[in-house]
Formats: structure tokens, sequence, C-alpha cells
């Protein structure tokens, strides 16, 4: 290797600094959160909490686990991830797989007509008059059904039964298997990795939908974690939220708010080894098609 | 005639194919084309009792309601200006940090700081609102605490309108800057190596190097995405600025998506709102015709 100039050094020890500082930035915020979830009211109103506990307690997480309401909205948000996702895997793969066949006439102008509503989006107020004309407005569904398929996720999926060898398709046929049980038995098990990554997308797209919640659902009682999460946010005053044992005057409403936004992030942190492994090839695999 | 028999006889062979593919045609007809139609309200006087058939028509007139609102241009003015500092910046720096990223030789180093730089792209808004909420916080935030250190006064950022915009910008950023560098990322891994060994030989610095062989590489991906982002230009989204949005900022963050919701969803004033979303994609559609062209014309990449 040739010695690198004077330059090129000091560029690169910048380099190294900024990027460094750019991923501080990015990481310190998070340990706020978890500074100021444990530590005492006093200490973060008097503004003496950075990156690290100020006066340990765990009294703000026994405030949000002893709230029924904040249960009740993550278990809404466990479900509709987990039977959002079912939901979204098995309605893009029906599609994609069909449109990634040769013998599937007019797959190309399916594809555009996809294509056309990735550009027009149709306004707010037709796509909430079709969801109450379809009774699906306060129901669990309005935050499953509307999103069962991305388009981008099914073209994802589509591009990769695409390249699987015609060979193994062929012979499944060959050997009796009708549609369905190729699709079901040869290609969604060589899929996997595809299925795992569209899974990922679409699951964290389903814990993290407020939107939707905000748009079609009245009914309190089936709020998702981040519709309640954001009434805590704005709402400075907690003594409404149904816990007399929580004294509100003694501990910062902040503390609880930070509690709070860590229990919501918790799955995500779980999720991401996983989520890392996959979401690069999946990127890759949607955007060489386009 | 006999052609289209076999075709349809093909057709018929394979029919379980167009089968499973019924739910997810269904999917788009009912959930994407049905409400794209149903835009027609906004040249009605639309009731919910008497639907899309039965209420009158009315022509432009929410249109002209809307040009006439007095805030109107206001709002406006909000949308393109957050969407013009969204291009201006958002779209920039992952290219930026992509190619500062590829000059890291230290591969665990580049791993790290990957991680954590991909890691707020999951968060969502609400959740990046609450983090942000709580650094700017006057009494108890980390950024007011860190000013005070320099004996500046704590400024209550989210309380003054005249933060906002940065502070919108600024979270997207966070969220999404190390997440926008993975395309580049890859678009760099997949350029020829030799270049840069004939290149050397030539005699090219590093920063020759990237000026005549980097960036040109990277010219098309970028283009296809700037155009992309030209069609989303007016949603800047709904969620992102709802979650900052409170009343001693609205004046400066106030776009066509919150007030649709507003109007729409609060006020019941339907077709009104609608007629909002359908200026709202027209605009967006003609800026995206218009930059499809120049970019055509300019650089021979386009979507279409």
């Amino acid at each position: 290797m040739r010695h690198a100039s004077l330059s090129r050094k000091i560029f690169m020890v910048s380099n190294y600094v900024f990027l460094t500082l750019l991923g501080l930035t990015m990481f310190l915020p998070f340990m706020n959160v978890i500074a100021q979830s444990f530590s005492s009211g006093g200490a973060i109103d008097r503004g003496e909490v950075m990156f690290w506990p100020v006066e340990f307690t765990t009294h703000y997480y026994q405030y949000v686990f002893a709230d029924v309401s904040i249960w009740r909205a993550f278990g809404i948000s466990v479900y509709i991830t987990v039977v959002g996702t079912i939901i979204n895997l098995a309605a893009t793969s029906l599609l994609a797989y069909p449109i990634s066949r040769q013998e599937y006439v007019g797959r190309r102008l399916v594809m555009i007509l996809i294509l056309l509503t990735m550009i027009f989006s149709a306004p707010l107020i037709p796509q909430f008059i079709l969801m109450r004309e379809l009774s699906l407005t306060n129901t669990l569904w309005a935050l499953m059904l509307p999103t069962a398929i991305s388009a981008f996720n099914l073209f994802v999926l589509r591009s990769f039964f695409a390249q699987l060898p015609n060979e193994i398709i062929e012979a499944a046929r060959i050997d009796g298997c009708g549609e369905t049980r190729t699709l079901w038995s040869i290609v969604l098990p060589l899929s996997k990795p595809a299925l795992a990554t569209v899974g990922i997308f679409y699951s964290v797209t389903n814990w993290n939908k407020y939107m939707d919640a905000l748009y079609y659902i009245n009914d309190r009682s089936l709020y998702p974690l981040q519709v309640k999460l954001r009434e805590l946010l704005i709402t400075d005053d907690l003594s409404d939220t149904g816990n007399l044992a929580f004294e509100v005057t003694s501990q910062s409403v902040q503390g609880v708010q930070m509690a709070v936004i860590l229990v919501a992030t918790l799955p995500i942190i779980l999720l991401y080894p996983f989520l890392q492994r996959f979401f690069i090839s999946g990127m890759l695999i949607g955007s060489i098609k386009s | 005639m006999v052609n289209n028999q076999s075709k349809l006889g093909y057709m018929w062979k394979f029919k379980t194919l167009y089968f499973l593919s019924i739910p997810g045609l269904l999917y788009f007809l009912v959930f994407k084309y049905v409400p794209l139609f149903g835009s027609v309200i906004a040249f009605q006087d639309f009731n919910l009792f008497s639907g899309v058939f039965g209420s009158p028509w009315v022509g432009f007139k929410h249109f002209e309601r809307m040009f006439s609102h007095y805030d109107f241009i206001n709002i406006l003015k909000n949308t393109l200006l957050l969407g013009m500092y969204d291009i201006l910046f958002a779209f920039t720096a992952p290219i930026v940090l992509a190619l500062l990223l590829n000059e890291v030789r230290l591969m665990l180093y580049k791993k790290i700081i990957q991680t954590v730089m991909y890691a707020p792209h999951f968060l969502s808004w609400v959740i990046v609102s609450g983090i942000f909420v709580g650094i700017l916080s006057p009494e108890s935030g980390v950024l007011n605490v860190m000013i005070g250190w320099f004996g500046v006064d704590p400024i209550y950022f989210l309380g003054d309108e005249s933060y906002i915009r940065t502070i919108l910008v600024g979270s997207g950023l966070w969220r999404d800057v190390g997440w926008g560098t993975i395309i580049y990322l890859a678009a760099l891994a997949g350029i020829n190596p030799d270049l840069y060994e004939a290149a050397e030989i030539d005699g090219a610095g590093r920063w020759k190097q990237t000026l005549n062989i980097t960036l040109p590489a990277l010219l098309p991906v970028v283009t296809i995405l700037f155009l992309l982002k030209i069609g989303d230009f007016m949603d800047y989204g709904f969620e992102r600025v709802f979650v900052f949005q409170n009343p001693l900022n609205i004046q400066n963050s106030e776009i066509l998506d919150t007030y649709i919701y507003k109007a729409g969803l609060r006020q019941l004033q339907f077709s009104y709102a609608t007629a909002i979303g359908v200026f709202k994609s027209v605009v967006g559609l003609t800026l995206l015709m218009i930059a499809n062209t120049l970019s055509k014309k300019a650089t021979g990449e386009s979507l279409y």
C-alpha cells in the first residue's frame, strides 16, 4: 500500500471524528430517555439528568405497569402486529406469486395498475367514507385490512419469486402439484429470507401504526399503543388516566412519559438484531427491480 | 379465433394462478381504486346519507372556497417550504454521508456506526416526537441545559413558531439519514474497482477519483430517487407534522395534510377536505411531470 498524503490523513481523521459525533447524536437521545425514566422527578425538573440516571427510581415503571389502559393498548398493538402481519404476508404472497409467473397472462397490466396506486393515492375523506360504508370504522380490521398489501413489499416478493429457478416449479408441476401446493410447499419455503424481510417491514409498520387509528378508531378501548402514548405525551396532567395511586405532584410527568416511550420501543429494540440481518438485502432486492 | 381459443385454453390450464390472485386484486380495487374514484365528491355537496350517487353536483365551489380561505396561502406556503427544505437537506445528506461512510476502512467501526444510524428509522413518529419534546423541553431538556452552559437562557423551542420548521426537518434527518444511505452504499459497492486502480495509475488523487468515478456512478440512482422524492413533494407526511404541532407553532406548521384532517374528519366538511386533497395530488403530479421531463433532457434518466 502506498503512503497516504497529509491531506488524506487529515481527511480520514476528521471523517472518523465527524462520523463518531454523528453516531453519538443518534445514540445519546436514547440514553437520555432511559436516564430520565429512571431518575427522580426533582432531578429531572432541575435539569440534572443527562445520560445517566440521577437519584435512581423505578417509580415510573411501577406506574406504567399498574395502568390498565396502557396494558390494554399494548395488547391491541401486539394483536394488530401479529394478526396484521399474518394477513400482510398471506395477501402479499398470494398476489406476488401469480404475477411472478410467465403463465399469468396480463401480469404486466396488473403491475402497472399497482404501480399507479403508488403515484395516485386517494384523498383521506373518500378513504374514510369507504371504511364507514364497509362498517370497518371502530374495529381493529380498520388497522389491518386497508394496509394488507404494500405495493413496495409486493414488488420485493415478486422479484424474489421470479428469480427462483423455473425448473423447480416445472418439476413440482410434473410431479402433480397444483399451483396452490407448489406455492405452499415449494415456493414459500424457498423464499424464507424474502418473507422474513417483508414480514419484518410489515410488523414494524403495524407496531408503529398511529395515523390509521386516529382516522378510523373512536372507541378508546381499541386504541393501539401509539395513540395511547401520544395522549400521554400531550397531556401534562396524568390525573385523569385513572391511577389514583400515582402522586402527580411529587413525580415528574416527563419521567412517566419517558418510561412509556421505552416500553413502546422495547419490542423494536428486541427485534432490531433480526431486523438488521434482513433489511439490507430486502432493500436491495426491491431497488434492483426499479 | 383459433388463436383466442388456445389462449383461453392456456389460461384455463393455469386457472388456479388467477384464482390465487383474486384476493390481492380485490384489495387494490376496493381499498385503492374505489376511494380514488370517490374523489369526485370534491365536486359535490357530499352528504353521508345520500351517498356519492345521491349528492348534488356543485362544480368547483369547494375549490373556490379553498382559494378564498384566509389561511390557505399560508398553509400552502408551509407545505411547499417544508418540502423544499426536505429536498435541500434530507435528500442530499444521505448522499454525503454514504460517501463519507464509504471511505471508512475499519470494518468493525463502520458496522457499529451503521447499526446505530439505521436504528432511529424504526421508531414511530409519535416516539420520535416524544424524544424530541424531552430533549427540547425548556426546564429539563438536554439541549437547554447545554446552551445554559454558555449562558444562554432556556428556549421553549416547540412553543415558538420560528423553530418548528427546523425541528421538523431536523427530526426527519435524525430519523432517516442513516437509512437513506443504504441504497447509495449499495450503488457505491457496485462500482468496478478496476476504475479506481486505473485512475490511480494515471495519477488521480482521491478527490479526483470521487469527482470523476464515484459521482457519475451514483448519478442514475440519485436522479431516480430525486424524481421519487419530487413525486412525494406534497406528501410531507401527516403524522410527522401532526405529532409536533401545538397551538403555539401552528402558524408555521400547518400543512395541507393536517388541515385536510381537521377540516374533514373533525369538522366533517367532507367535500371541502376532498377538494384540498385533489388539489394536493394535482400539484404533486404536475411537479413530478415537470421534473421528469427536465431530467430526461438533462441526464437521460427518467421514471417513465
